[in-house]
């Protein structure tokens, strides 16, 4: 299972997470794991996703979330879990 | 699992410190393709580049998206074609009818440089080794995207100075064949001692002899990462320093790792090396330079430059080659003027020197590296400027470089620009005295003895 890291970074509102969790549960994509703080009043989120049951394609699904990212003024990537396990771990 | 702070420092990384993939370079063999008839030679050059790498910049493409780092370019590198060409190649023609089948093929398949049009000439040349030296000038003012070395010296050989002497004058040729564009040719040539086969870094690239059929070998970068972590560390013993460094470096060469081992596998090539180097560009926050500063130096060539490059150098290394299951190609800091704004400062201010940089270049990857120089300097002192980064790669046994511009109809005090990632530079001086009867002499240096070290 490829797990995927989804990252949400912009100024806090109500509804970020609301948001992201409606489009991933619409396109089949399980949540792992949720952390989020806030850093001088910016909002920092991170999931840990898998999309393997998801029908779309990692491409689609990483172009959709960006495009929410823009509606609700907020810089949302998605990036394949490997980065960060390769560089932070041994 | 992965923390909320590590997946924000690697993301401060790509978005703020310029962290990225500087190159996957595809090694391709064209010895299969020799023969003696030269339009079949060139249709199956043609025909092979176009077949294995067709899916080069699509998979760069689709790693970049997955991973969210920027894989800046897609590059291909050949058989020096000097031995490709030999069989077939009769005149200048010849060969440059090859350069501009290698530009087609390039075009053709997306990528920006393609290198190997090359000769290894370190005890002697050939006679197509000499025709293709010969076609160079032509050959790059010819092309866009064809990038040249010539491999005069090694450590186990010496230096074939022959090679050396008619390569000022190529050098000279070719800034006056592409005078339109600030002799902008002779930032697509580099002259090695002690090449190495698998360097995925252009000008100087090219698929040696040893290599198998196809190979990914892939360049890191993240100067600006250094640079940044550095600030964190202001004011800290060497000790400090060097820990730093070494941690940040196996990050870098992580990523480089995962992204050739991704592009193997999707390429269905095998996977090479990792280049560790340390690439600048002329982006601001981008510059090996002002690592050296962040030291603790004025700029890059004030006293202690030599010091701080050497130990910058080697925390790389020894963090890199942790972090990575094949390390290869130049591996180590790239000292480029053109192509990093804080060396450009640091001439400008009046700090840094050809000379100065002569001494960088013993204790750092590559060499004298787009360094633009007044178009009137003579071919012989063209010539003594290589024969001596060339010695200093054969008796230190590492590679050394050099890619010099005489820029055609400007001098001391006039500036270039290149564009995009070769950048902009002042023109430097060169010292004024002769070397015309030590580069006349012809013949070779012979290979320096191995033991006795001091």
């Amino acid at each position: 299972m490829k797990r995927t890291v989804i990252t949400v970074v912009g100024k806090d509102k109500v509804g970020i997470i609301a948001r992201i969790c409606t489009y991933l549960a619409d396109n089949g994509i399980n949540i792992l794991d949720i952390s989020q703080t806030i850093v001088q009043e910016f909002f920092n989120m991170m999931m840990i996703v898998d999309m393997s049951k998801a029908p779309k394609s990692f491409e689609e699904i990483s172009d959709e979330l960006e495009q929410i990212g823009k509606e609700i003024g907020v810089i949302i990537k998605a990036q394949r879990e490997d980065i960060f396990d390769k560089m932070h771990r041994i | 699992m992965i923390n909320l702070y590590e997946v924000i420092e690697t993301n401060k990384m790509i978005e703020q410190e310029n962290l990225d993939v500087r190159t996957i370079t595809l090694g391709i063999s064209l010895l299969d393709c020799a023969g003696p008839d030269l339009s079949t030679v060139n249709q199956k050059i043609y025909d092979k580049i176009t077949r294995i790498a067709k899916d080069l910049v699509s998979v760069g493409n689709k790693i970049q998206k997955e991973y969210g780092i920027p894989i800046v370019n897609k590059r291909i590198a050949v058989t020096p074609i000097s031995l490709i060409g030999a069989s077939c190649c009769r005149t200048i023609d010849d060969y440059v009818s090859i350069a501009k089948t290698l530009d087609k093929a390039a075009e053709d398949v997306g990528v920006n440089f393609i290198g190997g049009f090359s000769a290894i000439v370190s005890k002697s040349m050939t006679a197509a080794d000499e025709l293709l030296i010969r076609s160079i000038p032509r050959a790059l003012a010819g092309t866009n995207r064809v990038c040249s070395s010539v491999n005069v010296g090694s450590t186990r050989t010496g230096i074939d100075m022959n090679a050396v002497k008619l390569l000022g004058e190529i050098i000279l040729q070719t800034a006056e064949l592409t005078k339109e564009q600030d002799s902008i040719g002779c930032a697509k040539f580099v002259v090695f001692c002690n090449a190495p086969d698998d360097n995925p870094f252009m000008a100087g690239a090219f698929h040696g002899i040893s290599e198998g059929d196809a190979v990914i070998n892939v360049g890191v970068s993240g100067p600006g990462v250094v640079k940044k972590a550095l600030e964190d560390v202001r004011g800290a013993d060497f000790e400090t320093l060097c820990e730093t460094i070494k941690k940040t470096a196996f990050k870098i060469t992580r990523v480089g790792q995962l992204v050739a081992q991704e592009a193997s596998k999707l390429l269905n090539i095998p996977f090479g090396i990792v280049d560790l180097s340390l690439a600048p560009t002329p982006a601001v926050g981008d510059s090996v330079a002002e690592i050296l500063q962040e030291m603790g130096l004025e700029y890059a060539g004030a006293p202690g430059t030599t010091a701080a490059l050497a130990l910058l150098n080697d925390q790389v290394k020894k963090g890199g080659i942790m972090a990575s299951s094949f390390v290869g190609g130049l591996s180590g800091a790239f000292i480029p003027v053109s192509e990093d704004q804080g060396m450009i400062d640091a001439v400008e201010a009046g700090a840094l020197t050809l000379e100065k940089l002569e001494a960088m270049t013993c204790v750092c990857s590559v060499g004298l590296d787009m360094i633009a120089i007044p178009g009137d300097t003579k071919a012989s002192t063209i010539s003594g400027i290589i024969a001596d980064e060339m010695a200093i790669g054969m008796v230190n046994q590492k590679t050394t470089a050099v890619r010099i511009i005489p820029v055609f109809g400007k001098n001391v005090g006039d500036r270039v620009e290149f564009g995009g990632l070769l950048g902009h530079a002042p023109i430097m001086p060169v010292n004024k005295f002769g070397c015309e009867n030590f580069i006349n002499r012809g013949g070779r240096i012979p290979a320096p003895v191995h033991s006795f070290k001091n």
